[in-house]
């Protein structure tokens, strides 16, 4: 029985990698028919040979077809059709943000604590010419990587580098830019025993007080207090099907339906979309993503990632640091204070 | 503007209730030992027999903790009532209702200030028996309520927590409480008020990961839990036997976590102790 199941285990990281290396495009269920166009699109690539013109048109014709389902899909996506495009495994990563939007990238390490945490990633850079400090959970996209991140899921030491770094840009008068792409913090054992709570907290308080702007976008999922650890800035932007939960809608459905089948009906009632949540007030900005996602085209995405912040960032320069921080605190502090549409 | 402008006097209600036991007699949780009603209640709901701290009220905490038993309750802010609209098995509209009549709670916070050792203060209760205690956009602004008042009053603010974390029927809101009662302990800061936290069983969750843990002094009642994620998904995900006394008050101290563990029977010596020396600058007597 053993044997079997890491005969098995063997395949699927075999298949993951072979998967990874060649970018062969990852479908999720609803993508289903578009799958079905492009897998056709690619036999007929394939197969045309000098004389293609027909094949040509016909791949001209399945493609606008493709786009056209695509275009349909996610125009009306579910909470819970989301919950599955933000967790898409090839959607552009911290890592990729970094390595196209800083240039100049000097990564930093460990919280000069206990550890050093990749769960969360970080360093001073320039985002175009403006020297920034980044800081981002990183969930790693191989198996290899993604062992190496934790899963994106950070520790205390994690949180509490975010907070040295924070602290460092508020000394050099570095905006700060947050990259949240997590499930959640690390629910461990050594991660309790180090004061998970306490470190999460400290981060959310460090986020609130640096004189310096924050600017946060959640690109995929923003879990929970793992997430919001990096998130309380002066701007929270998020990408267009991003989500951004107080809880996971697996866990909220076992715990209130009784009924973890009932996630996509959590995700409903939760509201975590990024467009239920600007309507609510809790963000400020939603980025675009390119059609079918972020993952069918990660440097469309990054991109305008890299736009919106350029759009936020001179005017939140341009204030003082007090007023800054004031206008920080009244946004939070009206969170939940008055009803909104 | 400053939150000053904005603050609104909160009007007094002072509301002294006196819950009577119906049962005579009452079985320890720890130990199943025996206890008459009437002793456990004059040891503040801790065993004689094995020293078990049960559940305290919010009425009971309150009369503990101030002088003489004798506080004045705050009103609170009105929010929003079900901002989501959410519905799981039960409304939470309904949840709500039925919550109140059960407690005689409005929500997971009360607020009262009085004296505690002749000095004045801010007491902030969580009601773990309101929804588990859990944290939505009412209890941040009781929270907040707290901290305007230790400040008008120049008083220190001391905050009796109990949490299964954050309220989900507020979805992202209820998160954003964190950020936002960490505001409320910033401005104590900065008014350069002493800032007390007393974690008693159970303290977990989004409000563990706020306000719970940045107090100036981390005090926790004996044995209560206290800790990020629930025991039950920690095993899940790490498929290991949780190291005994796991997450309790204890391990915490042992852990670098908190200041003190301190037994309920000598809290409000402890608390009249330290408010009296970090509040030093600001306490003026009230004549006798």
């Amino acid at each position: 029985m053993h044997g079997r199941e890491n005969s098995l285990r063997e395949n699927v990281w075999l298949a993951c990698r072979l998967c990874y290396r060649q970018r062969m495009r990852q479908f999720l269920d609803f993508e289903k028919s578009v799958a079905e166009l492009e897998n056709k699109i690619d036999e007929l690539r394939r197969m045309s040979g000098p004389d293609g013109i027909n094949i040509a048109e016909e791949i001209t014709r399945l493609s606008e077809k493709a786009d056209r389902q695509l275009r349909a899909a996610y125009a009306k996506l579910t909470p819970g059709q989301k919950v599955q495009v933000a967790r898409h495994a090839q959607r552009p990563h911290t890592v990729d943000y970094i390595s196209t939007l800083i240039t100049e990238f000097s990564p930093l390490a460990g919280d000069r604590l206990f550890g050093e945490d990749k769960a969360i990633i970080g360093g001073i850079g320039r985002f175009r010419n403006q020297p920034v400090v980044v800081i981002g959970t990183e969930r790693g996209a191989e198996i290899e990587t993604r062992l190496k991140h934790n899963f994106g899921m950070a520790r205390p030491e994690g949180y509490r580098k975010a907070q040295r770094l924070m602290k460092l840009a508020g000394r050099f008068g570095l905006p700060v830019l947050t990259f949240i792409d997590t499930s959640g913090a690390w629910p461990g054992i050594d991660a309790e025993a180090r004061g998970q709570a306490e470190a999460i907290a400290r981060s959310i308080e460090t986020c609130l007080t640096v004189p310096v702007p924050v600017i946060a976008t959640v690109i995929g999922e923003g879990g929970s207090g793992g997430a919001v650890a990096l998130g309380a800035g002066d701007r929270v932007m998020m990408l267009e099907h991003a989500i951004y939960s107080v809880i996971s809608p697996e866990a909220c459905a076992s715990i209130l339906w009784r009924d973890p089948k009932q996630a996509a009906t959590a995700a409903d009632a939760l509201r975590l979309t990024a467009q239920d949540l600007l309507q609510l007030r809790l963000i400020d900005r939603i980025i675009p993503e390119p059609l079918g996602g972020a993952q069918r085209e990660p440097q469309v995405a990054i991109r305008a990632v890299g736009d919106a912040i350029a759009a936020e960032l001179p005017a939140l320069l341009a204030k003082d640091p007090a007023l800054l921080k004031a206008q920080r605190r009244e946004k939070f502090l009206a969170m939940g204070r008055e009803a909104v549409a | 503007m400053s939150w000053l402008t904005e603050y609104v006097r909160p009007k007094i209600r002072g509301l002294l209730k006196r819950e009577v036991p119906d049962n005579l007699w009452t079985n320890c949780e720890s130990c199943e030992q025996m206890i008459l009603t009437k002793d456990l209640h004059k040891a503040l709901n801790v065993c004689p027999h094995c020293g078990h701290h049960m559940r305290a009220s919010v009425a009971e905490r309150l009369e503990w903790t101030f002088d003489n038993g004798e506080y004045t309750r705050i009103e609170l802010p009105k929010v929003p009532v079900d901002p989501l609209s959410f519905r799981d098995r039960k409304r939470y509209t309904d949840r709500l209702k039925d919550e109140r009549a059960k407690s005689h709670l409005d929500e997971s916070m009360v607020v009262a200030h009085g004296l505690i050792g002749g000095q004045n203060a801010v007491v902030a209760v969580m009601a773990f028996e309101f929804i588990a205690g859990t944290m939505g956009a009412a209890l941040g602004e009781a929270f907040l309520a707290a901290a305007r008042l230790a400040i008008l009053q120049q008083s220190p603010l001391i905050v009796f927590t109990a949490s299964g974390g954050a309220r989900m029927q507020e979805g992202m809101i209820s998160l954003m409480q964190m950020p936002r009662t960490t505001v409320a302990v910033e401005m104590l800061k900065e008014a350069g008020l002493p800032y007390l936290v007393v974690l008693t069983n159970p303290t977990t969750g989004g409000v563990s990961a706020s306000f719970a843990m940045l107090g100036d002094v981390q005090i926790a009642e004996p044995n209560a839990l206290i800790g990020f994620a629930g025991q039950r998904v920690i095993e899940d995900t790490v498929r290991e036997k949780l190291p005994e006394g796991f997450q309790r008050a204890e391990y915490l101290l042992d852990h670098g976590m908190l200041d003190m563990v301190v037994k309920r029977a000598d809290l409000r010596t402890v608390l009249a102790q330290l408010i009296g020396q970090l509040n030093f600058r600001h306490i003026a007597r009230p004549a006798a």
